[in-house]
């Protein structure tokens, strides 16, 4: 038998009005789900702090009735996700982030000033200055991460008491490097910060009250330190082969007693059976060499709905002594708050980096810190690959930034 | 109903069937009308239809008004397609012109209108958000003030704040009164947590009311410029300053500490006379200038003159390169003299199973000048430079494309050599041509017949084979003389990425530019090429 298709067309047409309707119902449903929504705060996480913050969450909620939804993220994708989706109104309340984002976060307008009160005061200075763009604190602090010396006991018993004297002992060694630190093809402007600014020659001079000024490019100062690079580069201490996990395999095989690093890289090293000892950044140009700090933030969204829960939760929660200590324990990052440092401080490792971090100065902020890194690395990689002349490549590496931000 | 215009092929005249044209007729209706195709039909079409419903709603709900339109028209289309008859080319076009609207053209056409705009840091949002955040940027809390312990009370469904100051004393305010101080309010220690004639929120009741509560100004007195009081939790009070106040009526924003007033020019952002702006701004459409500063940018046109020429140099090398060793290989292996022909076509399809970003970055560790494999084992510990000096990154770039391009030449060219039929070599060879005269008069112009288009199609993805530049050599090395962030083995494709991605100033809009000028160049390309082709066909 064929089939009379139209009374199939009309069986057809009744069918799609059913799922047009049901599509209906359904969709209003959902709507409704959003409406209620109000009263959930959803957090970005990464992987490591998801767990931590678990608990934290489901303390809130109990105490305030506020739902806490944490959606865990790639933390290398937060930034771009985030300055993209907020201005659509879909992003989170609040994301955890690098502090040196901040200023992109704000030219974007996606995070809104946060006002700690009285609880400022029980955080290390340096993560609040480093979550302060122009004078207003944008993000709650959790942890400080810099760089420092890690050094192999069984190859140099005593710390270094200056840059000379690490290249000393690293050869009395007699192991394949003198010491090690990752350059890579495009150099590495933050590994050899420390080095830098103990010629003296910091990226930005800072306004009274301890902020960036893009107006003084001190970098421009460096020309000592750049003479140095190529010293270096010609002496085979340094070099462009070097990159992050050539480095870190080379430092795990023993192949020399020091290794300036951070503290993600303690982990792999005591996996490797090496007996590390954290010592301060030995000086090569005489003043301190002072790391960067780059500090881990919570920041809300400038479009959050929910600006008094998130406030709350974070000041009130994630700025408490517990969580911290706990987020701590799973990062190993010294944690920002004061109390909770001191506590962290009993493990020997997490207060030697503590102790360099609070020498160091906060990684800026500034947009304009942008316009240096991408000059920055390359004129680096050519000092010490010898590709000129040091103090020339130096003067027109400071033109080309001047350029940049004037533009 | 049955209409008479309708007739069902039942109703036409019968002739006596044969048993061959019964049969025909019963696979006839197994392949067209059967009641479980038609079932899944309806069922597939509701499953689209469901979902484009649900996509509607949202899109109601969002205001998105072009793309609600959009769906809407393109669900209509398909239900008709689908339910009337005499549309059968149509039924089988339909699913793959949806796909080519939503995956090309709708892709190539928000490109193109993000070029024309000023999308990128600081201008990502629109005007209204822009305000909202430059607002809420611009008030700061008095230097050194106190907090005011805070209690937020109703009365007739409207807000108060309730404080206590650092003193002790209580005072109560709303939006329209500055705090009035009061001496009923009930006190729990030092701060004080109702008033007659108000009710006192709990934290949930703030929650709920969150919007509101947090944008609550309470001035502390009848003069707006000793700043208000907000909240940032509920539960206690910061004295609050402005540094900008916007004029709605002439659009128009104003540093109040400075006097300056920034207005909107056009450029998306408040400027002020002096051509300074407050950011954030937000996008607005600028018309050509993305394509004029391409085209006209010294800093820009120099590197993209050069990027370019090295972008055709590479695609055009990489598919001769891997053409010619596949090719040859090919013949060779398609030799029946060859021994072990099978072990080596295994061996040589390796590179080819490996993921290309995975092969690139293997390699990148192979080169590297003083602990790669290649200087170190093979070069008994030369420094060469591979991916550090800019013609030896080059050549490795083709180099290493060379590794991971020929197997598929390979594959590709084994398969048109083996539809060649015999006949036409042996009759060549009767006639005296030699095994050079054969390949090149006939196998050569046979196959390329076939593998022509696959040439054009691999050029076009080496065009933009920005996994390989990425991995191998990042585009570098950098020339530390060079003002922009381009390096000397940037293609087209990675250059757009760095200028869209990469630092902290990134501009979509002049990256989308770029992207619609590759995507010109390749089109163009495609379609002299595929013409080329159409000749080659017709001379056989």
């Amino acid at each position: 038998m064929r089939v009379k298709n139209s009374s199939f067309l009309k069986a057809g047409a009744l069918a799609a009005v059913a799922a047009l309707s049901l599509a209906g119902c359904s969709a209003g449903g959902s709507d409704k789900a959003e409406s209620d929504s109000e009263s959930t705060l959803t957090v970005w996480v990464d992987a490591d702090r998801a767990p931590v913050l678990k608990e934290a969450a489901a303390d809130f909620t109990e105490e305030s009735g506020v739902k806490v939804k944490l959606v865990q993220k790639d933390f290398t994708k937060i930034q771009d996700e985030f300055i993209a989706q907020v201005p659509s109104g879909k992003g989170p309340d609040i994301t955890i982030g690098a502090h040196d984002w901040l200023g992109n976060f704000v030219t974007n307008g996606v995070v809104q000033p946060i006002e700690l009160g009285d609880k400022a005061a029980e955080f290390e200075d340096v993560a609040i200055q480093a979550t302060s763009y122009e004078g207003k604190t944008y993000g709650l602090p959790y942890a400080i991460e810099n760089l420092a010396l890690l050094r192999n006991t069984a190859l140099a018993p005593n710390a270094p008491t200056s840059y000379d004297d690490m290249v000393a002992t690293g050869k009395a060694a007699g192991t394949e490097f003198p010491f090690i630190v990752q350059v890579g093809a495009e150099s590495d402007p933050y590994h050899l910060y420390p080095f830098q600014t103990s010629f003296g020659a910091p990226v930005f001079g800072t306004n009274p009250d301890g902020s960036y000024n893009p107006d003084d490019l001190t970098i421009g100062t460096g020309t000592a330190f750049a003479t140095w690079l190529a010293e270096q580069g010609a002496a085979g201490n340094l070099s462009t082969s070097l990159t992050s996990d050539i480095a870190q395999e080379k430092f795990n095989a023993g192949a020399s007693p020091y290794f300036l690093t951070g503290p993600w890289n303690v982990g792999g090293a005591q996996e490797a059976g090496i007996d590390v000892a954290v010592d301060p950044i030995p000086s090569a140009g005489g003043q301190p060499a002072q790391p960067f700090v780059g500090v881990q933030a919570f920041f809300v969204s400038a479009k959050s709905k929910n600006t008094l829960a998130a406030n709350e939760f974070l000041t009130n929660f994630i700025a408490t002594e517990d969580v911290q200590t706990a987020l701590f324990e799973k990062g190993q990052r010294p944690p920002a708050l004061t109390a909770s440092f001191e506590a962290a401080a009993s493990d020997p490792i997490v207060a030697a980096f503590g102790e360099v971090g609070v020498n160091g100065v906060p990684q800026p902020t500034i947009p304009q810190m942008g316009k240096v890194w991408q000059f920055w690395g390359v004129t680096q990689a050519a000092i010490i690959d010898g590709e000129g002349d040091p103090t020339e490549l130096w003067t027109k590496m400071t033109a080309d930034i001047q350029a940049a931000i004037a533009g | 109903m049955q209409t008479s215009t309708e007739k069902s092929p039942e109703t036409t005249p019968q002739v006596a069937e044969s048993k061959r044209q019964k049969r025909a007729a019963r696979i006839a209706d197994h392949a067209s009308g059967s009641i479980t195709a038609l079932l899944i039909k309806i069922g597939m079409l509701a499953v689209v239809d469901a979902i484009a419903v649900y996509g509607l709603f949202v899109l109601f709900l969002r205001q998105d008004w072009v793309i609600f339109a959009v769906v809407l028209l393109v669900t209509i289309a398909i239900n008709v397609i689908y339910f009337k008859r005499g549309l059968l080319p149509l039924k089988y076009l339909a699913p793959g012109l949806v796909f080519l609207l939503i995956f090309q053209i709708f892709v190539v056409g928000y490109t193109a209108y993000i070029s024309f705009t000023n999308y990128g840091t600081g201008h990502n949002s629109t005007k209204e958000d822009a305000v909202s955040s430059l607002i809420q940027s611009a008030q700061y809390r008095v230097p050194d003030s106190p907090t005011y312990g805070l209690t937020v009370v109703e009365q007739l469904g409207a807000f108060s704040f309730l404080v206590t100051d650092p003193d002790g004393d209580v005072l109560i305010g709303n939006t329209e009164t500055p705090l009035t101080e009061v001496s009923d309010a009930e006190m729990s220690g030092d701060k004080a947590v109702s008033l007659p004639g108000y009710t006192s929120l709990n934290f949930t009741d703030i929650v709920t009311n969150q919007d509101a509560i947090a944008a609550m100004t309470v001035q502390i007195s009848d003069d707006p410029n000793d700043g208000a009081l907000r909240t940032p939790d509920g539960s206690s009070a910061y004295l609050y300053l402005s540094t900008l106040a916007y004029d709605e009526a002439a659009d128009t924003m104003t540093n109040t500490e400075t006097g300056v007033v920034y207005s909107d020019t056009g450029n998306g952002a408040f400027t002020s006379e002096d051509g300074e702006e407050l950011l954030p701004g937000w996008s607005v459409v600028i018309g050509a200038e993305n394509y004029l500063t391409a085209f006209t940018d010294q800093s820009i046109r120099g590197p993209l003159i050069a990027v370019t020429t090295w972008t055709f140099l590479f695609a055009i090398l990489s598919v001769a390169t891997t053409f010619m060793l596949g090719l040859f290989l090919a013949v060779v292996f398609n030799d029946m003299r060859m021994r072990g022909r099978k072990f080596y076509r295994v061996l040589m399809i390796l590179p080819y199973a490996f993921p290309g970003f995975l092969g690139a970055l293997v390699w990148a560790g192979m080169l590297n000048k003083d602990f790669g494999f290649v200087n170190l084992a093979l070069l008994g510990g030369a420094e060469i430079p591979w991916l550090t000096n800019e013609w030896l990154a080059k050549f490795s770039i083709l180099f290493v494309n060379l590794w991971l391009g020929f197997p598929y030449m390979f594959l590709v060219c084994t398969g048109a050599l083996q539809s060649i039929p015999d006949e036409l070599q042996e009759a060549a060879k009767m006639d005296g041509a030699s095994p050079w005269q054969v390949f090149r008069r006939i196998k050569f112009p046979l196959l390329l017949v076939s593998v022509a288009p696959l040439l054009i199609s691999s050029f076009a993805f080496n065009f933009n084979n920005f996994n390989l530049i990425y991995m191998l050599t990042n585009g570098g090395p950098r020339d530390a003389s060079a003002s922009i962030n381009v390096g000397g083995s940037d293609i087209l494709i990675s250059m757009v990425y760095k200028v869209a991605f990469v630092g902290a100033n990134r501009d979509y809009g002049l990256a989308s530019a770029f992207s619609i000028i590759i995507f010109v160049i390749v089109a163009i390309i495609a379609i002299v090429s595929f013409r080329q082709t159409k000749a080659l066909e017709d001379l056989n």
